[in-house]
């Protein structure tokens, strides 16, 4: 893709500048036919959760995991690289310091993507609407997919959202990375509001 | 308790000497004579253990009130230092030299309160506050309600309406017509 002669990358030294792509993301369509409707439904039954607790929301993620609520049945599983992820959970507040990489890892991960946030934190704040440090609505800086409310959701509760997920990607609606990818600058310029000490690539492969 | 304060009181000079408990004693000491204090107190008291460093920020004294905690496992006693540092050049001795976690305290007080200390490894890291370039947080004329305001993005709340008109319209959409 052009970049139009901008200089990207800029928050890297020298250096590292050529170890990092400087490719933006660009939007795929979606076919509109019966293969589409197919990897839909691959999709919406293998959604790879990215093992990364950013918040007190991960402790709810554990019972899931255990033969109580046992999340492989709905082929739900926890993967330890984005690379490898298609799911990823906002597990309650984030700080700006784990913003910077939660962007870095929600970018990481391969399209489609799609992000469930858990808790009133990433929705307006919730109890630390007024901290200096975390950051008020998730969806400013990375698009979300699904919401569960509660402070903590209970593991039900997340299971029935992995639910609306799954029908979300099979009705077609789970286009999360190409909104990312639309709307590339104002997400940019909303991440460079807050992160300051911008040290990392404008866009991670 | 009692002998292990009054041994101290005979070499350093201690004022506000409070006893919190009956194994916790505060007392405040001045600064130049702090890390001498601490010394003796680790290395002849017996006072092993680093609890905590904290700081209690003072504007309408303009100073802050640096707080070290030392325990001593012999006699499962405690003791606070408590040291005030002017607001203006708030600047206090490291005391990394005698437990290497202190320079860990030290950079968050560093980042939260703005208090220095020269010569702390990693003193000029970042430590939870990547790239701030506010007044530091923990200071109590930093408001923190206007910076997240001004920082993030807040949602509005939600609508909320009086109960009685509200069912009065849901339920008798006529009446309101009239």
């Amino acid at each position: 893709m052009e970049n139009n002669n901008k200089p990207v990358n800029l928050g890297l030294s020298a250096a590292d500048r050529e170890l990092f792509c400087e490719a933006l993301p660009v939007v795929r369509k979606p076919l509109q036919n019966f293969i589409e409707k197919f990897l839909n439904w691959a999709r919406a039954n293998s959604l790879w959760i990215l093992g990364f607790g950013t918040g007190c929301g991960a402790i709810e993620l554990r019972p899931l995991m255990t033969s109580r609520y046992d999340m492989y049945r709905y082929g739900i599983a926890p993967r330890p690289t984005p690379r490898q992820s298609s799911v990823f959970i906002i597990g309650g507040y984030a700080s700006v310091k784990t913003l910077k990489r939660i962007v870095r890892s929600y970018e990481q991960m391969q399209n489609p993507k799609f992000v469930i946030a858990l808790g009133s934190c990433t929705i307006n704040g919730g109890m630390y609407w007024d901290s200096y440090n975390t950051i008020n609505r998730i969806d400013a800086y990375i698009p979300v997919d699904i919401y569960i409310a509660g402070c903590m959701p209970r593991p039900e509760a997340i299971i029935a959202g992995f639910g609306k997920l799954k029908e979300l990607i099979l009705a077609g609606k789970g286009e999360g990375a190409n909104k990312y990818a639309d709307n590339f600058e104002w997400y940019k310029a909303n991440q460079r509001k807050i992160i300051k000490d911008w040290n990392m690539p404008d866009y991670n492969w | 308790m009692l002998e292990i304060i009054n041994r101290t009181k005979e070499k350093f000079r201690l004022t506000d000497l409070k006893k919190q408990r009956s194994d916790l004693v505060f007392f405040a000491v001045p600064r130049k004579e702090a890390v001498k204090i601490i010394t003796y107190l680790r290395d002849l008291e017996n006072f092993t253990h680093l609890v905590l460093i904290t700081a209690v920020d003072y504007p309408e004294l303009n100073r802050f009130q640096l707080t070290y905690l030392l325990h001593n496992y012999n006699n499962a006693v405690s003791i606070g230092i408590k040291i005030m540092i002017p607001r203006n050049k708030a600047e206090m001795d490291s005391i990394h030299h005698l437990w290497a976690q202190a320079a860990t305290y030290q950079r968050e007080l560093r980042e939260m309160f703005g208090i220095n200390f020269p010569g702390s490894p990693g003193i000029e890291e970042n430590f939870a506050l990547e790239g701030w370039d506010d007044i530091p947080p923990m200071r109590r004329d930093f408001d923190t309600k206007a910076y997240s305001e001004k920082t993030f993005f807040p949602r509005e709340g939600r609508i909320s309406y009086d109960p009685r008109e509200y069912m009065k319209v849901k339920l008798y959409p006529e009446d309101k017509e009239e």
